[in-house]
């Protein structure tokens, strides 16, 4: 794990040393990571928004138990995953949480959807809003524990051990966990991928039609 | 080494993140080659993460930041401590 660079070690003393108002400039490169990182566990615009000023505040009053041996940006987001999980529980409702129960007893069918049809190069699929929202749409659906570390190295792009260490869990599940999220994903965004391009006549379409 | 389908999709994620070791990657790529089923898997989940990562899928709300910094500065003005 890389440690904080020598710039944010320099600006961190400086604000334990009392030019508090630099703090604004220790976090400035991180506004859209605390807020997507939360964003993308709650789910809801306004609580991430709030849970993204929270983290902050935390992060401020806190600042000098931050020792340095993680990257600055790894603390500010197990603040930020703590403060996610904590919402979501609060939202969460009974029935929810039974569903949440069953999905984690479960063992889960993690194969991913089959297609031969469908070649859509991504700069393409980048240009579709839709194709986005149905991405963030899916992502919301993962349980919990798969979301989190999605979000993590596949929005985030934390390394593995970034991520194992923000979540508190080791780096085994962590890939294992990773593989599973895709998985799901790929799933549920087969049908608007595949509906994009037109179906090409092949000899394997016949067994999967 | 001669691989199912069934196997490729287990290591669809560790060749993505170019995690493999050189025999189960080079078993996997001659799968490829030959196997369309796969290739299409492959493709649409590596599509999914570049979509995933690109900066318009998650966007910041309009004002988050002047927000997020005024609930700052209001705090550090009050005599905030870092502690």
């Amino acid at each position: 794990m890389k440690a904080a660079t020598a710039n944010e070690s320099a600006l961190i003393a400086r604000i334990l040393g009392g030019e508090t108002g630099l703090f604004h400039e220790l976090i400035r490169p991180y506004e859209k990571l605390v807020y997507v990182t939360i964003f993308a566990i709650v789910k809801n615009e306004a609580d991430a928004e709030d849970g993204a000023q929270e983290t902050m505040i935390n992060a401020f009053r806190h600042l000098s138990s931050f020792r340095g041996e993680a990257k600055f940006s790894t603390w500010l987001v197990t603040i930020a995953m703590n403060e996610a999980r904590k919402r979501l529980r609060k939202a969460k409702v009974s029935a929810e949480n039974s569903l949440e129960q069953r999905e984690e007893e479960a063992a889960g069918d993690f194969t991913p959807a089959v297609l031969t049809d469908w070649r859509e190069v991504p700069l393409a699929a980048l240009e579709r809003k839709e194709l986005r929202a149905k991405l963030r749409e899916a992502v919301g659906a993962l349980p919990e524990k798969y979301r989190e570390v999605f979000v993590l190295r596949d929005i985030e792009e934390l390394n593995q051990e970034e991520t194992a260490s923000a979540l508190g869990i080791n780096v085994t599940l962590v890939k294992v966990r990773l593989h599973r999220a895709r998985m799901m994903l790929q799933k549920l965004l087969v049908p608007y991928l595949k509906s994009q391009a037109p179906a090409r006549p092949g000899v394997l379409r016949r067994w999967f039609s | 080494m001669k691989l199912e389908c069934k196997h490729v999709w287990e290591h669809i994620s560790g060749y993505l993140d170019q995690q493999l070791d050189s025999e189960l990657l080079a078993a996997i790529e001659k799968h490829l080659e030959t196997c369309e089923v796969c290739s299409a898997i492959l493709d649409s989940t590596r599509n999914i993460l570049v979509l995933t990562a690109d900066d318009r899928t998650y966007e910041l709300p309009l004002g988050y930041s002047e927000r997020l910094h005024a609930r700052l500065a209001r705090l550090i003005s009050q005599g905030g401590e870092t502690g």
